[in-house]
Parts: C-alpha cells; sequence; structure tokens
C-alpha cells in the first residue's frame, strides 16, 4: 500500500448500487472523510463504473459508460468509493477497458487515484474512532473484489476493532464469495442461493447481531437472504456502521 | 441452449438437490484447502517457489515449437516413438493402431486427462479391447460408469458407504465392509490380476522434459507405475503444452502440484522414463509410445493473452477453492475438466457454441486465481470468453454464438442511461420513486426472490441526499 499524504480534499464515486439502494451509508461515507477536515466533492454528473457490463462481455457499453465518468475528476485528488469491487473494477480494469483508446492515458491517470474507503480512512487518514455505542458482537463479510483486486483485507477489521464496545468475531469462511456475482445471482439462482445460505450458515455460527461489509452488492445479497430466513443478524454497510458508533446510536 | 449442448444450469440444480454430494464435497473441500493452507504457511517461500513455476511454464510456453522439435528428437534418441495429433480422433486412430498391432485385448491405464477428453475407453471398449482404469479412484469412477469429478481426486464426490454399495455390487466375492482399508486392499487385488495380464499400459505425462527427453509422472498408489514397467508396451498421452526446457524445470513443478492439490509436501512415487527396456535390463516394457495431442491448444498458443490457459500443471486447487465447484462437484460441468480451469480450457477446446455458457458459471471471486500455483489469470481469460462468445470474430472457436439481440439491446439501453447524466438522473428517480411497486413475479426478480427479500429502493438516492446537504460537485 503506497499511502500518499494527507489531502485537503478528495472526489467520492458513490456507486450506483449505493446511489439506489444505500444511499445513507454512501453520505455516512462523505461524512466520515468530512469528519476528518476534508472537502468531499460529490460530481453530480457521475453514474456506474461500468462493471455490470464489463463482465458480461459488453466491453464497447462498458466503455461508454467508464468514459463517461472520466472527465467528472480533473486534477489529482484522489478518488475515494465506498465499494471494493466498483474501486476494483476502476483502478484494475479501467485501464484495460480504455487500452488503445485516445483517452487511456486518462484513464490510467484516474485509475491510480482511487482508493476504497476504509483503505483511504487506514491508510492515508489514519483515522482514530471513539466508540460511543452500546456493546455489539458483530462480524465482517469481505468482499472478493475488495481481498483480491484491492487488497483490502486487514483494514475494515482495524477500523472495527478500534471500537471499545464493538466485538469482532471473525467468520470460519471469511474469504468464501457470498454468491452474488452480479448477474450470476440470476443467471444460476440455485447455486447462488447455496452459496449465500452457507454464508447466512457462517454469519449465525459467530452469534454476531450484525454482519457488516464494504460493498453493497454483498450487502443486497446477504441481508436479503437474512430477511427471507427471518435470522436475527442484520447487514448493515462499514461506513454506516462506523459512523453509527462514533455518534453513539 | 443448443440440442447437444451439456446444460450446467440442470445438471446444477439436481447436483444442489443432493445433500449427501453436497456434503461431501463441502468437506472434502474444506480439507482439502486447510491442508494447502499449512503447506504454504510461509508467505515468502509461496512467492519464491511461485514465481519460479510461473517462470518455467512461461518459459517453456515462450518457445514451445523449438521446444516440442528438441522433445521429439530426445525422445527418438531414447528409443521412444513419437507421435502427434491433431484431434482426439487421430489421437484414438494412433492409439488403436499400436494395440491391434501388438494384437492387445487388455489395457491397463493410469490417471490420463488426456485420455478423457478423447473418450478413448469408450473407442476402446467400442473396439472390443477390455481397459481398465488403475488409480484407485479411476477405476471406483469406471466402475460406478461414470466420469472423474475431479482432476486429481476423481472419486472425491463419494463416501465409503457408497464405495462400499459399488463393490458390492460390482466386484465378485466383495463383502459388504464399509472399511476403507478393505476396500483398497479389495482393489489392489483385482487389479494386481490385471497388471500382470495387461497387454499394454497407458498414462498420462505431467511435464516431458525436451533437453533429456523423460517423460515425468506423479502418482500416490504406484499403479501408474504398474502400468509404465509392468505391460510389454507402454503408450503416454500429453497435451502439447506439457513440455518444459529442461530436467531442473522439473522440482517446481512437481513440488507445486502435489502441495496444492492435495496438501502433500510430494507425492508418493515420481517416476522419470527416459525409454523402453535396454539390452541387458530385466523389466520395463519393450515399447514406449508418446502421443502428443493438440486439440486445438496450437490456436489457444497463438494468442497471447488465451496462451496463459496453458501454463495449467492441472493440480486441481483451483477447484478445491471454487465455491461454484464446492456447491455442485465436478459432474454438474459434464466436462473433462471441470471447475475454474475447465471454464476457460473447455470452451476453448471444444468451442463457444458448445461451451459458450461455461464462463458465466462464475462468481468472478478471483479464490482460483489467488491460489493458482503458476499464477494464470483465469478470471481475466474468463471475461475475454464471455466477450468472444457475444461478439463473432475473435479468436475462440464459434465466437458470437451466444449473441443475442435482446441481450445486446438491454446493455446498449443501459449504456445510454448511464452515460448520459440527464438519462441517469430521470432513471434513477423513476426508480427510486416506482421501483418499489415491481412485483417480485417478474422474470429476474423472481429468481432473487426464492431466498432474498427483495431489494428495496431508498426514497432518495445518494445524488439527492448530497445536494441536499450541500456537498459540493465541483
Amino acid at each position: 500500500m503506497s499511502a500518499i499524504p494527507k489531502p485537503t480534499r478528495v472526489y467520492y464515486f458513490g456507486t450506483c448500487l449505493v446511489d439506489l439502494f444505500f444511499p445513507d451509508a454512501g453520505m455516512a461515507g462523505i461524512e466520515l472523510l468530512q469528519s476528518q477536515g476534508l472537502t468531499v466533492v460529490f460530481p453530480q454528473g457521475q453514474s456506474c463504473c461500468g462493471q455490470p457490463a464489463y463482465n458480461s462481455g459488453y466491453r464497447a457499453d462498458a466503455l461508454k459508460v467508464a468514459r463517461a465518468q472520466l472527465e467528472l475528476f480533473p486534477g489529482d485528488d484522489p478518488i475515494v468509493v465506498p465499494s471494493g469491487s466498483c474501486a476494483g473494477m476502476m483502478k484494475k480494469h479501467w485501464p484495460d477497458l480504455f487500452r488503445g483508446e485516445p483517452d487511456e492515458a486518462k484513464a490510467v491517470q484516474v485509475a491510480a487515484r482511487v482508493w476504497e474507503l476504509t483503505q483511504f480512512l487506514v491508510h492515508v487518514l489514519d483515522v482514530q474512532l471513539t466508540d460511543k455505542g452500546e456493546p455489539v458482537r458483530v462480524t465482517w463479510h469481505a468482499s472478493c473484489h475488495a481481498q483480491r483486486e484491492m487488497g483490502v483485507v486487514e483494514e475494515p477489521k482495524a477500523l472495527l476493532r478500534q471500537l471499545a464496545n464493538v466485538e469482532l468475531v471473525e467468520l470460519k469462511r471469511e474469504k468464501e464469495c457470498c454468491g452474488f456475482g452480479g448477474t450470476f445471482a440470476v443467471r444460476h439462482p440455485e447455486i447462488s442461493a447455496a452459496m449465500v445460505g452457507d454464508k447466512v450458515a457462517d454469519i449465525e455460527g459467530t452469534g454476531a447481531a450484525r454482519v457488516v461489509s464494504g460493498d453493497c452488492g454483498c450487502l443486497l445479497n446477504i441481508s436479503g437472504a437474512l430477511e427471507a430466513g427471518a435470522k436475527a443478524a442484520r447487514g448493515q454497510h462499514i461506513a454506516q456502521f462506523l459512523k453509527e458508533r462514533i455518534h453513539g446510536r | 441452449m443448443d440440442g447437444n449442448a451439456p446444460d450446467f444450469a440442470a445438471a446444477s440444480r439436481a447436483a444442489l438437490a443432493d445433500p449427501q454430494l453436497r456434503g461431501n464435497f463441502r468437506r472434502a473441500m474444506d480439507g482439502l484447502m486447510s491442508k494447502r493452507a499449512a503447506q504454504f504457511a510461509d508467505a515468502g517461500e509461496w512467492t519464491g517457489v511461485r514465481a519460479l513455476a510461473a517462470s518455467v511454464r512461461l518459459r517453456a510456453l515462450s518457445k514451445l515449437p523449438e521446444l516440442l522439435e528438441k522433445l521429439e528428437e530426445t525422445c527418438t534418441r531414447n528409443g521412444i516413438t513419437v507421435h502427434w495429433a491433431a484431434t482426439t480422433d487421430e489421437a484414438n486412430a494412433i492409439a488403436l493402431d499400436i494395440l491391434h498391432r501388438v494384437d492387445a485385448k487388455l489395457v491397463v491405464k493410469g490417471k490420463s486427462m488426456v485420455t478423457e477428453e478423447m473418450h478413448l475407453n469408450a473407442v476402446l471398449e467400442k473396439d472390443g479391447i477390455e481397459v481398465l482404469e488403475s488409480d484407485l479412484g479411476e477405476y471406483i469412477v469406471q466402475l460406478d460408469g461414470t466420469m472423474p469429478s475431479h482432476i486429481i481426486m476423481p472419486a472425491i464426490h463419494l463416501n465409503t458407504k457408497q464405495i462400499a454399495h459399488l463393490f458390492k455390487r460390482k466386484i465378485k466375492d466383495a463383502e459388504s465392509r464399509e472399511d476403507a482399508a478393505y476396500l483398497t486392499d479389495l482393489a489392489r487385488r483385482v487389479l494386481r490380476a490385471k497388471f500382470q495380464a495387461a497387454d499394454v499400459g497407458m498414462s498420462g505425462v505431467n511435464a516431458a522434459v525436451a533437453e533429456t527427453g523423460t517423460l515425468c509422472l506423479i502418482e500416490n498408489e504406484g499403479n501408474g507405475r504398474m502400468c509404465t514397467t509392468v505391460p510389454p508396451v507402454h503408450i503416454a498421452f500429453m497435451g502439447l503444452e506439457k513440455v518444459v526446457e529442461k530436467l531442473e524445470d522439473v522440482p517446481p513443478v512437481i513440488s507445486l502440484l502435489p502441495r496444492s492439490a492435495t496438501g502433500q509436501p510430494i507425492t508418493t512415487y515420481v517416476n522419470m522414463i527416459s525409454g523402453p527396456r535396454k539390452d541387458g535390463e530385466k523389466d520395463g516394457p519393450r515399447e514406449v509410445h508418446l502421443v502428443i495431442l493438440d486439440n486445438g491448444r496450437s490456436s489457444i498458443y497463438a494468442d497471447p493473452e488465451l496462451r496463459d490457459t496453458l501454463r495449467c500443471i492441472r493440480c486441481g486447487a483451483c477447484m478445491n477453492h471454487c465455491p461454484v465447484y464446492t456447491k455442485v462437484g465436478g459432474h454438474a460441468y459434464e466436462a473433462p475438466y471441470p471447475g475454474p480451469i475447465g471454464k476457460i480450457l473447455v470452451p476453448q477446446i471444444e468451442g463457444l457454441a458448445k461451451r459458450g455458457a461455461m464462463p458465466h458459471a462464475c462468481t468472478m471471486c478471483n479464490a482460483c486465481v489467488e491460489i493458482c500455483p503458476v499464477k494464470i489469470p483465469i478470471v481475466e481469460i474468463m471475461g475475454r470468453l464471455r466477450v468472444e462468445a457475444v461478439k463473432p470474430g475473435g479468436a475462440v472457436k464459434d465466437g458470437g454464438a451466444k449473441a443475442s439481440r435482446t441481450e445486446a439491446m438491454v446493455w446498449s439501453g443501459w449504456a445510454a442511461m448511464n452515460a448520459s447524466p440527464t438519462a441517469y438522473r430521470v432513471a434513477t428517480l423513476a426508480m427510486s420513486k416506482l421501483g418499489n411497486a415491481a412485483p417480485s413475479s417478474l422474470p429476474l426478480l423472481k429468481e432473487w426472490t426464492n431466498v432474498r427479500t427483495k431489494p428495496r429502493f431508498a426514497g432518495r438516492t445518494l445524488h439527492d441526499l448530497a445536494r441536499a446537504k450541500g456537498v459540493p460537485d465541483v
């Protein structure tokens, strides 16, 4: 992790799933960054990183969407993303997607400035959190792309461990995919169901009241399965969880 | 779905409905993952040995044509007869020619995935030649009339109880005993008699050394060695990518393979075959043949991105770590190579018309990429195959076979919406306000809500919230 000096200003790329389904988590991420004294810029022209089409084999459509984001982040300020998966798309796959295109250099420059939220909080801002919440037991779900494309493994857990009243119990199969996989969940619904079933059982095994994650695709999947199965645990985005803890609710 | 295309979705549904099978796989794969992890507990050592093995495979592929010529030359000098087969039909015909010439009635075979790819057993049986799989797992699968469900552990889908039942039904005088030692001994007795009587032994090749003309074969049971040494004729089969340059390239490969596959530090038997019995020697086959199969590999080789597929050393670690494979098992793929490597190799060999759906049976979680001992970018190649499946004119056979005008229109509409801030704003506003009214019976939503609640659109988007809270947009 090549840390950079603490900036005064960052861009925020909210992602389409956060935008539509978890806007409060998105706002919580913005507020966490603001609480560290940063100016957060949210370009209103943003939409999606292009990953759904990219992974489905429609690269030209993905390129069109990714290209529409490129001009929204001028300058050198870091771009913080509250999703390991979308951050991974921008950081790792945009350079491939734009290869040979006239704006390849710009895409590479933008990609190099992308950070996953918890990675940024830990490595660049070195945040110190004070827990004002009630005691709670939680577990952490690592998204595949956060851990394997962005290399984010310990950062979110380190943040959770800063919270005095939070007991973090790790999953037995922390590294195993929850079965979302974008279109996979609807192309192979039975396999996806079996995968999220194993994940839910693992979460139940920890006795945690909440499963915290940094990716909204996983959260849609896992929270939906927890609710449908009438399980006690609930899913929550880490940004929102952290914000609640430091505000004492 | 094409009439002749395997239906992964249907086969996986059947697997998921079988609790015994799911339990067998979950337990087995959990065990294999933890054994492998113990082998590579030292991250520094893992990084080093992995880089070395990857470089050995890369170097071999970088001069593949030259090394294959050299291999032919050194093998021939050692007395091994080298045959080239462009297709599986040609490879089968070569095998049959040799068998007919020596009037073979019984063949014993050590584990070889290439002969699975060739469907060699069926070809031999049709010709009236008895062929017996001698690897215990393969023997069990053969008795059961099925195919291997894993490339290293062919019978991993069965437990002791199921094998005891199978043996009782299929082996004369077998007792009904769910006892691994008894069952192994029973199989050994059957196999020993066959080794003595066999006319020809067949095997695969883990690595063929161009420098010395040596065929390396690793195994745990010694039955592979029985196949390559006891019968008077030995035929080895290999895909053309199995060549390595030098003898010193072999140790990294055969060290990483069992550690990655079964978590063993090394296999029990490492066979180095360097030719038939020489004058004055007391044992070994009189003839050794090497059949080198192309079957689409040279066109994989021709594309610099797809070429990495050929690095594979067939350890099966990608299967052990694949959350999809772990749920459904190998049979659901109905392919000689299941799991992640199968999802990239089989469509390239058999074409996208038949196998174009295979690369989609994946969440792209990258677990396979993380543990692949030779660093094959499996998920990247999978992505490339997804592109070629819907776009004609690519490098892979039957490119564009899965093109669908409807799907293309959906993505084009999606792109139009996401590429224009105004269109995006209108669309997300509509979804936020009306999306929750969508009935769960809608096609895609129906699949989703079988085990999950419906995703709930928030009333206001993040764009709205950020604007309302005065977050600057430039």
